[in-house]
């Protein structure tokens, strides 16, 4: 059977830090815990006109992928509340074929 | 037909796009559907959630999939709305003061105690002093900027109602510039906002541009714009250039960076006209038809040369002529024009010069271009045109009304700063009341130099405040705390652009009780009926708002619940079909009919018909000399996902990834000053001093520092002189009073000097 897997395109993750509270507010994770979190890479110049600045959020071990939610026909809540629409959950050979198509920034995470 | 059969006609003309069921019943707890206005949270944005409610309490929010703008997506600030709503610092009931002012001793009292002092009151200031002596006070952007205004006219009775940011800095320039050029509401980009099937719509198109002028919509999600449609945007084509003096995150996928020098937009707005007008870029058929005085802007361009701009603005001449051909040649181009219009003394010409821009490359109300509201608000009525509750004689007080016509002909406020010079000198007559409407202005948001507005509002002898949270202003000034219920807690509307190019009406609905709340409407029709009956004949909000919305939409409140949005729709090219203009001629709503290039009106009130620009009054180059004791640029506002000006600093989850005032520096400058990532400097300057905490980043100029606004520390001392520790990040302080344009417009939150060095 297929792993689920959750996809994050970078390019548009705008840093709003939606999946960390959203996801704390499904699981119930104490502050100081997060079952996902949000990381930086950037901001510097990469050349004259073109800068390198990415949020990435990082799925952890209190991560589920919601499965009682998903269970229920919904998306996990972080995929659900993502403000850039920048998050994807499914079978991993459908998101990788995703990813392909996308082609530039983008990552996936099974944690 | 009755309003029922008219809501279902809409709900099948917008294809039902939410159910019809705005309350549901599961397992033990119930969901109630509602749009979102601050308190707290934003602008009218109206983001659609569920509430769910358990055993009395909001236990969980949700973003609302079926809401045909946010879509489920919902931001920190609503994610965490239960933390807000059952915080355990709210002021839930009514309190009266039972020490000296800045004392912190209060008594819980019952709202017929607080109705009876206040109207007492009221009826002895009017009587001694007329009812010019109130005055009320409204903050930025909350729900309140509905009921302001028929607080102040229609319960209260007074002509003064006053935003108090110096030059009105915030979307009031920009409406009163839209008033005398084109004669028309808010000009927003066209975000497929209008439409339920959004950007499937065949009307629509996609911008192949979007201009970002001094505006970051993703975190501030300006005047109901609903910022992260432009990443929806993006994924569809459009193309970002960014305008501004940081290199935001938008800026990193921007296909072009302008990084000005601050307070000089103007000077690049002119240089991009001086290369699209010689250039021979621009839209002919519509400036022979549709504009009035071309042919004088294309004399006064000539003094902006791209070499010229590029000394003013920093920016290279080579990028200022490539983005000119790729503004005028891209069609359709959005230019989304931000707070750093009204953030400027020059900003009136900035507006002016944004709009020539629009306007001659053919982008006005076109599909992707910029869309217009009508000149009339939606939903106007009960708000500015309850002025009618006032005699002539009264409204002709109206402080600073005489002395700025510009500012008082488009707004029914006040002129700002002239209204603290009234507290100051009682001339022309003194203030005696005060009513704080969700405002927290002594906090660095809605004012310049709060700690002169401080001193000045201690003359007054009575405060009504309204909050949810007791706060540095109401600490130093309230007599009476009337509690704000947050918009989980009562029945209400969401208009976008308060309703000056309303994308929808949405419905705000209760789903919980929290102490005795009253919100703004139920204390505007309970004081009214006290104090003005014939004014307020309602016995309850659903009959109110059923009242305002039926002649304009056509239904009533319970069915605006019903369909949960109302989208009004949208029709392009107004002008040349006679829908901007009251005589039902083609054209604009201005004094010539066609959209001013050169003003008729702002020549009439002595100013400049054409844009021009001026240097900051403040400035390396303007003050070489204080430059030297202050040698770097201020500029300041930039916003957070984590707040919404002064809100939200108590709660738990968001000051975690929000904890301190953050102020950028280049890491070049730094080093030379001993600055390391992480320490707490002071931004000084001639008029004030600020605490913030350091952050190094190459995303600014050398020669500029950025700090943040809206910072108090609800875990400091309440009482005086501590205020919450309002007088430590009070980055306002550092703004000078009354430094605003020659209308009336525009102060220098944006562009001022300062030095900056590390603290302890």
């Amino acid at each position: 059977m297929s792993r689920n897997g959750l996809l994050i395109d970078y390019e548009y993750c705008t840093g709003c830090h939606s999946c960390e509270v959203a996801c704390r507010n499904e699981r119930k994770i104490p502050r100081g815990k997060w079952g996902i979190k949000l990381t930086e890479v950037g901001p510097w110049q990469v050349s004259s006109d073109k800068w390198e600045w990415n949020y990435i959020p990082i799925p952890t071990e209190l991560c589920d992928l919601c499965s009682e939610r998903v269970a229920k026909g919904e998306k996990p809540s972080c995929v659900h509340h993502c403000l850039g629409q920048a998050m994807d959950y499914g079978p991993v050979e459908e998101l990788a074929e995703k990813m392909a198509t996308k082609g530039k920034k983008v990552a996936m995470f099974i944690p | 037909m009755t309003g029922i059969h008219i809501a279902l006609m809409i709900a099948e003309r917008i294809g039902e796009i939410m159910k019809k069921e705005w309350m549901e019943q599961k397992d033990g707890c119930y969901t109630v559907r509602t749009c979102g206005w601050s308190p707290p949270g934003d602008h009218p944005v109206g983001c659609g959630m569920k509430l769910f409610i358990k055993d009395g309490k909001l236990v969980k929010v949700e973003g609302d999939p079926e809401h045909p703008i946010s879509q489920g997506r919902l931001c920190v600030r609503c994610l965490s709305l239960p933390e807000y709503v059952h915080h355990p610092q709210r002021i839930t009931y009514p309190m009266k003061r039972v020490g000296a002012r800045g004392e912190d001793k209060w008594q819980r009292i019952s709202w017929d105690e607080a109705w009876d002092i206040i109207v007492e009151k009221t009826n002895e200031i009017k009587k001694n002093y007329g009812a010019e002596s109130i005055i009320v006070f409204g903050g930025t952007g909350r729900e309140a900027c509905l009921y302001y205004y028929p607080l102040g006219f229609a319960s209260l009775g007074t002509p003064n109602v006053c935003y108090p940011l110096s030059g009105w800095s915030c979307y009031g320039p920009r409406c009163a510039i839209t008033d005398y050029i084109l004669g028309a509401g808010y000009p927003e980009i066209d975000f497929a906002g209008h439409y339920p099937d959004r950007y499937d719509n065949p009307q629509y198109k996609v911008p192949k541009y979007i201009v970002l002028w001094g505006k970051m919509p993703l975190m501030s999600n300006p005047d109901g714009f609903y910022g992260h449609s432009l990443i929806d945007l993006m994924k569809r084509g459009a193309k970002i250039i960014s305008i501004d003096p940081r290199i935001n995150w938008l800026g990193t996928r921007a296909e072009h960076r302008l990084q000005l020098r601050p307070g000089t937009d103007t000077a690049l707005a002119l240089g991009l006209l001086h290369v699209i007008i010689n250039e021979d870029l621009y839209d002919h058929e519509f400036v022979e038809k549709w504009c009035y005085g071309f042919d004088e802007l294309k004399v006064r361009v000539q003094e902006y040369p791209p070499e010229k701009v590029e000394e003013i603005t920093w920016v290279k001449k080579e990028k200022i002529v490539e983005v000119a051909r790729v503004i005028a040649t891209s069609k359709p181009t959005a230019i989304q024009w931000g707070l750093a219009v009204d953030e400027n003394p020059n900003g009136v010409q900035l507006g002016h010069s944004i709009l020539a821009i629009i306007a001659i490359t053919g982008n006005l109300d076109v599909p992707g271009g910029i869309t217009l509201g009508p000149p009339a608000a939606l939903l106007g009525k009960w708000r500015v045109e309850t002025r009618s509750e006032l005699s002539e004689e009264l409204w002709a007080k109206r402080i600073g009304a005489e002395a700025w016509p510009a500012l008082s002909t488009a707004l029914a406020t006040t002129h700002p700063d002239e209204t603290l010079d009234t507290l100051e000198t009682g001339k022309p007559y003194p203030l005696k009341m005060g009513w704080f409407n969700s405002s927290n202005f002594i906090t660095p948001t809605n004012s310049a130099q709060p700690d002169r507005w401080y001193r000045a509002l201690k003359t007054l002898e009575f405060n009504v405040v309204q909050d949810c949270f007791m706060t540095p202003t109401a600490m130093a000034f309230a007599d009476i705390f009337l509690p704000l219920p947050t918009f989980a807690e009562h029945d209400g509307v969401v208009i976008t652009h308060f309703g000056r190019n309303a994308i929808f009406v949405g419905a705000m609905n209760k789903a919980l009780e929290v102490g005795e709340c009253k919100s703004d409407i139920e204390v505007c029709i309970e004081l009214g009926k006290r104090l003005n009956p014939e004014a307020w004949p309602w016995d309850n909000v659903e009959d109110f708002f059923s009242d305002q919305l039926k002649p304009d939409l056509g239904i009533d409140f319970n069915e605006l619940r019903e369909i949960g949005v109302y989208q009004p729709g949208y029709t392009y090219h107004k002008h040349e079909k006679g829908l901007l203009r009251a005589d039902g001629e083609p054209g604009f709503n201005t004094v010539t009919g066609k959209v001013e290039l050169c003003s008729t009106l702002f020549e009439l009130w002595g100013e400049d018909p054409l844009p021009y620009y001026k240097e900051p009054h403040y400035s390396p180059m303007s003050t070489p000399e204080l430059a030297r004791e202050y040698p770097l640029i201020l500029t300041t506002g930039a916003r957070t996902f984590t707040s919404f000006h002064s809100e939200h600093r108590q709660i738990p989850t968001l000051r975690e990834i929000t904890p301190d005032p953050i102020m950028e520096i280049h890491p070049d400058t730094a080093a030379s000053l001993g600055i390391k990532e992480g320490d707490w400097v002071c931004m000084e300057n001639m008029f004030g001093k600020a605490k913030e905490k350091a952050h190094l980043t190459p995303t600014i100029h050398p020669k500029v520092v950025h700090a943040s606004h809206g910072w108090w520390y609800p875990e400091k001392p309440a009482a005086e002189p501590s205020l919450y520790g309002v007088w430590e990040s009070n980055i306002n302080t550092l703004i000078p009073h009354k430094h605003i344009g020659k209308l009336g417009f525009g102060a220098p939150f944006k562009s001022i000097i300062c030095k900056v060095y590390k603290v302890d």
